[in-house]
Formats: structure tokens, C-alpha cells, sequence
């Protein structure tokens, strides 16, 4: 069957106050990039409270569906088919047709949902469903009507200049709109963690940009690949990302030449915030985000985590920070970057990792530990800074 | 400066061969088995290709089958063979120091039912005919030793091991893995009783995605495959025209000016070994020279994980190996360096460097440089 229209049901911006405009047209724009590279050319219309996306011409309506649903801000996709008013009766053969086409198997329990916007159509809204719902039980007999706790809702309108029929549709994502909530500073690894982090944030329409830091020759050209691709498919949800590829080997060295081996990895990641800071601050972002969760490693301890974050003045999300490893998992596979995560290219890095890493750091011990490093770490840092490289990473 | 010593991995193809390749797919396209003029154009071109490699093996166009590669040949002699000859027996005879397009196939037997000896190698690297013959059992019904070992080059003695066979046990196949030992030496697997033979084109400057298995006049191998009857359906598909084309420029090439080439060569390990050695903490692992392939050095350093000192090359325009390219997707499979009794931490950092002729000194002396200048550094952020 051929829809006229796919009807945007969202979700939370539809509780925002005066400012819900702004909101509405983010999510216009972001249905916008979304559609954009699909074949086939689209129209979006807004209209009291609502967004159709028009297709013109040929489309295909399996990649438009699977394109909306990775937009954030979208509770629903209804597909809709919009007929002209030529009578109850031929309303009547159109709702039957839609049912027909819509729904494989014809044995549910539904409830026929009328509105109308135009006033003066000659049946009110109960005696339209009423019909509409028999109409409905002579065509297909294995039907049933439930008004209270129906299978399936279907919908027709009764507007100015056509009537809509759709049903429930299918759900969106949720979230808000990309881009309405600012922007933050994903510290994005190639692990399974990190890039669920920065969907989770998206979702909540904070933008992206990210930083990755990679340590030739301890680690390897396909690494950052593999990062470039995680980058990628978060993008898909997130749209664009600026990726900024920090060299870390030389910071690297001097923590394992100068501080006691077992606080490597706490000295390691504060220097990692304090560049993610200075990179997200340079680029007007508000905020750090992290794919931590308590306890998931030794620098991932309570502990360890204060030590880490006493470094940042920025909030940092840490959206996993409670989730267990499976349930990270779960999302990862859900956003298809688990396959990507779990390429196995050998991360060097390990040759640094302590047997024991300190598991409950004190904070004027790691700061005492860092006053060794002297002056030249900072010359360090701001060489990694100026010579970072940056990677704009834009959805397949 | 780019310094390509991966050459065990692969090899730049020749301009003759791409030529070749190219010229096939623009103009003498057309399907060999069609009977057509342009068929029959196809047809020529590669029955003078066959004629050229089969030049190199000493043998006839009859005794080759084409195949996708190394791995191809390597499983159809294996399989070929236990189908061919199951009612005979079902033991094997092999070595632990195999590619895993050997290892692996008998690996599958195993769980088949089949048994397999695995024969020990010294700690040059080499498995003794000795060995061989002791391994000998009435019902077995193949030995498949390779000819160049792709981690350290040891070179095995397959040509003494053939014509024991042939006098000891004149019904046991002998398959020989020849992916690195083809265009390294002249072989004449007839006359020193080598069945079957696997090589690739791509390692001797041909294309990917071509190889050949040398089946000797009157061994019986099934085939793998089933189709339309190409390659008196032993390999069915319509033959890979461009591939046999361009192999066969690059075993012409390969083949020419020969005995300088590998004297270049040689002159070249010889000066990366003896480099190599007078630096502080490394040993060349396999047979000293002269003895052992002369493209293939196969080095350890103390105090180095593999991996990095492969990338720190690599900043430098300098391209090796850890280990071997296939075994490093497998770490549980790296069996040869484990198998001649180096200790882990060596073999973690082993680097194999592996030449061409068109490789100079010029660049060997580059990379000992940078390799002078790498290893203290590295050295110093040893794990602790």
C-alpha cells in the first residue's frame, strides 16, 4: 500500500511550554537531515502540533521508517493514508482497504478512534466509529472490538481538506531532538561503553563531539579506524561529529617513566579530562561525557572516579555510571556498535597497565605522584592540544 | 623512505604481470570453454600461460590445477587425498611447523576420525627425514611437509624426504607447500618424488586469488569442488583467465636472471642478519646462513612486544611482520617459533623481515638505523 504521509507522533516536547516551537523546529530540521539522502524527495509540513513528512514521487517505505526511527524526539511513525471526502460509504470501502493492506493476520481486538477537525461532516465522532467499527466486523469476521483494551487502534481524521486513516504505527526512539539540549565532549574509546554513552546523551538532545587518544606506536592504525567507525554509527543518531584524535604517547611515557606504576591509569585518564576539558571548553561545549560505570575496572572504583573527576570544572556525564555490563551490552547490540566494539585489535597499551592498579586511590597521594612530572607535562599537554588531529565524521 | 620487507606476506605485482592481467580482461575476455573464436582466443591464452608455468615445475600443462590461491591447493591435496584414498588408510603424516591452510585441514580430519602424526622439528627449524620414515605406517596414505617455513624460512629437506618415500613406501603421497619456497628455488617435484605441490601467485609478484596444486601424472585426488567441468573436473568454475595470465608472467619473470637475483637476495640477509646480530639483545631464530631461505629472517628482541616495534617501524615507513601475517590472526596458532623451543616472551617479540630482489642495501642499512634508534627507546618502557 502506498502512504500519503507519515505521521510524527513526539513525546516529550509536546509537554514544553512557550519555548515549544523551538523544540518542534529542531525536530523538523533533524527529520530533515535524516530523510535528506533517502531516494525519493520529501516535504515536511507542520501543522497545529503536528509533523507529516510528505513523500513525493517514488519512495521506499521500509528505509524512511528505519530512517525516522533514529531520530531522537520521535515517540511514533504512523504511516497514513490520506483520502478526499467523497461520501460515509466510500470512507467506509477506504478504512476496510487500510485495514487490508496495514495488517497481515485480521484476528485482533480494535477500537475505531474518530476526530474531526472540520465540525460540519454530517456524523458526529461516536456515530462515525460506531459505523466505521461495523463496517470493519462485516469485512473481516475474525475481528473483535475492544473499546476498553484493544489490540490496535485505528484512526481516522476529518480534516479541513482530507480525512487521515492510520493505526498506532510504529514506535520511534524517544528522546528529544539532537541539538536541543547543547553540546558535550564524548571521551570516546574503542570499547562497548563509550559510544553507548554518547547515544544515551544524544537521545537527551545534547550534540557531539568527541576525543579519542590514541598512543602510536602502542597502538594502531586500525584502532583509530575502529574509533572512526564507532564515531560513525553513533553519528547516525547524533548526526555529524567532530572527532578530535589526541597523540597521547609522549603524556603516556612520562606518567610510566616518572609515577608510581600502579597509579598509571588514574594520572593517565585526569590527563585525559584535563585535555577532553580544554578541547571541549576551545569548541564551546558544556559539558565532558564518559562511558563510566562504577566498579566495572579499577579506575572505574568511587574512588577512583573522584580522583578522575576532580580535574574537570565542566560536568561530566557519566549516563552508565549505575548500569551493569549486560545492560550496556543490550543497547550497544540495539545501536549496532557491538560488532565494531568488539574487533580485536590488539590495544598495545596493555604493556603499560599495572598487574595491580591501586583499586581505592587517595587524591593528595595522585597529586603528589603528579608534581613529579613536572613542568614538561604541561608542554606535553599543549603540544597534544595544538597537534590534535581532527576528523569530521558525518552519518553513512 | 618506504621500505616494503613484508614479502613473505605479499609482493608488489610486476608491471609484466599487471600488464598481463589487464590485457586478458580488455581483450582476450571472453569464456575459455566457449566455442566461439573469442572462446577459443581465451582458450590459447591460457593454455600458453599453463605451458610457461609448467616450464617452471618441469612438468606438463596436464599436472597443474588452478586454483584460488595457497590455501586452496593446500586444502585439495589434504581432502583430495583422504576422499581419494580412504579405503588405503586414514593416517597422516605432517609436521607442527605447517600454515595454517595445512594445519588447520588435518585439524578438521582429526574430528573426522583421521589420525595425524605431528612431527617434531630441531631448534634450527627443521624435521629430519629420519622422523618421517620412523612415522611411517601401512595404512598411511599422505605426508605433507612444507618447503619453506613462513616464519623463519627454515628450508626442509623435502626433496631427500620425497625419495625416501619413493623407496620406502612408494604408495604414501608426498604433498609439499611450496607458497614460499616457489621462485626461492628450482623445483623439480617429478624427479624427487613430490606428488603434489601448492603454490600462490601472489607471493612471487603475481595477483591475489590465484595458485596452482601440482598433481603428479597418475596420483588421484578428488576434487573439492562440483560444477561444469573445467579442469577435467577436478576444479570446476570457469578458469580465472587474467590470474593464470598474469602468474605466468610473474613466474617468467621470477624465473629469469635467476641465480643473480637470489644471490641479491641472500647478499641482502646476509647483511640484515649480521646487523642484526651485532646489536644487543637480538637473535636470529631458524638456520644460520648460508643455509635456510634467502628471503625470509626471522628475529627476536629482548625486551620487545612485537607489536610495537612493528608500529614504530611503521612511523618510519618501514613495513614487517610479527611472527607471520597468518599466524598473527590466530595467536593460539603461532606454532613454529613454539615448536623449535623458543621461550614466550621471545616469541612476543619476534619480528620477521622478509626481502624480494627489488629490495637494496640502501634499505637494509635504513632499517637497521631505525632499528638502532627504536630499540633503546622502546626498550626503556618495558612492561613492569
Amino acid at each position: 500500500m502506498r502512504y500519503d504521509a507519515f505521521l510524527i507522533k513526539y513525546a516529550e516536547i509536546g509537554i514544553k511550554g512557550k519555548n515549544r516551537h523551538v523544540f518542534e523546529d529542531m525536530l523538523v530540521s533533524r527529520i530533515n537531515n535524516a530523510i535528506h539522502p533517502l531516494s525519493g524527495s520529501f516535504h515536511i509540513r507542520k501543522t497545529s502540533g503536528r509533523i507529516y513528512v510528505l513523500p513525493e514521487g517514488e519512495y521506499d517505505t521500509d528505509e524512511i521508517i528505519s530512517a525516522l526511527q533514529k531520530v531522537f524526539g520521535i515517540a511514533a511513525i504512523c504511516p497514513v493514508v490520506q483520502v478526499k471526502d467523497e461520501g460515509f460509504e466510500k470512507l467506509k470501502a477506504d478504512v476496510v482497504a487500510f485495514v487490508d493492506a496495514a495488517f497481515v493476520e485480521k484476528n485482533f481486538s480494535f477500537k475505531v478512534m474518530c476526530r474531526r477537525t472540520r465540525k460540519n461532516y454530517p456524523l458526529d465522532s461516536m456515530e462515525m466509529a460506531a459505523d466505521l467499527g461495523e463496517a470493519l466486523l462485516d469485512a473481516f469476521p475474525e475481528l473483535t472490538v475492544n473499546v476498553h483494551e484493544p489490540d490496535e487502534f485505528i484512526y481516522v481524521e476529518v480534516r479541513d481538506t482530507e480525512i487521515n486513516i492510520y493505526s498506532e504505527g510504529v514506535a520511534g526512539p524517544g528522546g528529544m531532538p539532537v541539538g536541543s539540549n547543547g553540546t558535550s565532549m564524548l571521551l570516546l574509546s574503542g570499547g562497548i561503553d563509550s559510544p553507548v554513552a554518547g547515544w544515551m546523551c544524544a537521545k537527551r538532545g545534547v550534540a557531539l563531539e568527541a576525543v579519542y587518544f590514541h598512543a602510536p606506536p602502542y597502538t594502531s592504525d586500525r584502532a583509530k579506524q575502529k574509533v572512526v567507525d564507532l564515531a560513525r554509527i553513533v553519528s547516525a543518531y547524533s548526526g555529524r561529529i567532530k572527532l578530535h584524535v589526541v597523540n597521547f604517547t609522549d603524556i603516556q611515557l612520562a606518567i610510566y617513566e616518572k609515577c608510581p606504576h600502579e597509579e598509571l591509569t588514574i594520572i593517565m585518564r585526569r590527563y585525559m579530562m584535563r585535555i577532553a576539558e580544554i578541547l571541549a571548553r576551545r569548541d564551546g561545549c558544556q559539558a565532558l561525557i564518559t562511558g563510566e560505570s562504577i566498579g566495572q575496572v579499577a579506575s572505574q572504583t568511587v574512588q577512583s572516579l573522584m580522583c578522575t573527576n576532580e580535574v574537570c570544572e565542566l560536568p561530566v556525564f557519566r549516563p552508565l555510571i549505575a548500569f551493569d555490563k549486560m545492560d550496556i551490552v543490550e543497547i550497544s547490540k540495539k545501536i549496532g556498535a557491538y560488532e565494531t566494539s568488539i574487533q580485536p585489535f590488539e590495544d598495545c597499551c596493555t604493556i603499560f597497565v599495572a598487574k595491580h592498579p591501586v583499586t581505592k586511590p587517595r587524591l593528595d597521594v595522585i597529586k603528589r605522584s603528579e608534581a613529579r612530572l613536572g613542568q614538561e607535562i604541561d608542554e606535553m599537554v599543549e603540544k597534544a592540544i595544538e597537534e590534535a588531529e581532527i576528523i569530521e565524521v558525518f552519518p553513512e | 623512505m618506504e621500505v616494503y620487507l613484508d614479502n613473505s606476506a605479499t609482493t608488489k605485482v610486476y608491471p609484466a604481470a599487471a600488464d598481463a592481467a589487464l590485457r586478458v580482461m580488455r581483450e582476450t575476455f571472453a569464456n575459455p570453454s566457449s566455442k566461439h573464436r573469442a572462446g577459443f582466443l581465451a582458450e590459447r591464452e591460457l593454455k600458453e600461460a599453463a605451458k610457461i608455468i609448467a616450464g617452471s615445475l618441469h612438468c606438463s600443462e596436464k599436472e597443474l590445477i588452478f586454483t584460488s590461491g595457497g590455501t586452496e591447493s593446500d586444502n585439495m591435496a589434504i581432502f583430495g587425498t583422504a576422499a581419494s584414498r580412504a579405503r588405503k588408510g586414514r593416517h597422516f603424516i605432517t609436521t607442527g611447523i605447517e600454515h595454517p591452510a595445512v594445519l588447520m585441514p588435518f585439524a578438521e580430519l582429526e574430528k573426522q576420525g583421521c589420525e595425524v602424526t605431528y612431527l617434531p622439528v630441531s631448534s634450527e627449524g627443521l624435521v629430519s627425514v629420519e622422523s618421517v620414515k620412523n612415522a611411517l605406517r601401512p595404512d598411511t596414505v599422505l605426508v605433507s611437509v612444507m618447503m619453506v617455513n613462513n616464519e623463519t624460512g627454515s628450508r626442509q629437506p623435502v626433496e631427500e624426504i620425497g625419495t625416501m618415500l619413493k623407496k620406502e613406501a612408494p604408495d604414501v603421497y608426498f604433498h609439499v607447500d611450496a607458497v614460499q619456497g616457489f621462485g626461492k628455488y628450482r623445483i623439480k617435484p617429478a624427479v624427487c618424488g613430490i606428488d603434489m605441490l601448492s603454490v600462490s601467485a601472489h607471493k612471487i609478484h603475481g595477483p591475489k586469488g590465484i595458485g596452482l596444486l601440482y598433481v603428479r601424472n597418475g596420483v588421484r585426488v578428488s576434487p573439492l569442488l562440483y560444477g561444469g567441468g573445467q579442469q577435467r573436473d577436478l576444479r570446476p568454475g570457469t578458469e580465472n583467465v587474467p590470474g593464470i595470465a598474469a602468474m605466468a608472467a610473474a613466474v617468467s619473470d621470477i624465473y629469469s636472471d635467476f641465480d643473480n637475483k637470489i644471490r641479491r637476495e641472500y647478499n641482502l640477509k646476509k647483511r640484515l642478519t649480521e646487523g642484526l646480530l651485532s646489536m644487543e639483545g637480538v637473535t636470529v631464530n631458524g638456520q644460520s646462513l648460508p643455509a635456510g631461505a634467502p628471503h625470509i629472517v626471522s628475529a627476536s628482541f629482548e625486551g620487545i612486544k612485537s607489536e610495537v616495534l612493528l608500529h614504530a617501524l611503521e612511523e618510519r615507513g618501514i613495513y614487517v611482520s610479527s611472527g607471520s601475517a597468518c599466524a598473527s590472526n590466530h595467536p593460539g596458532l603461532s606454532g613454529t617459533l613454539k615448536a623449535m623451543g623458543l621461550t614466550d616472551a621471545a616469541i612476543n617479540g619476534t619480528i620477521r623481515f622478509s626481502l624480494c630482489a627489488d629490495n637494496n642495501e640502501e634499505e637494509i642499512d635504513y632499517t637497521l638505523n631505525a632499528l638502532g634508534e627504536l630499540l633503546p627507546a622502546l626498550r626503556r618502557f618495558v612492561r613492569k
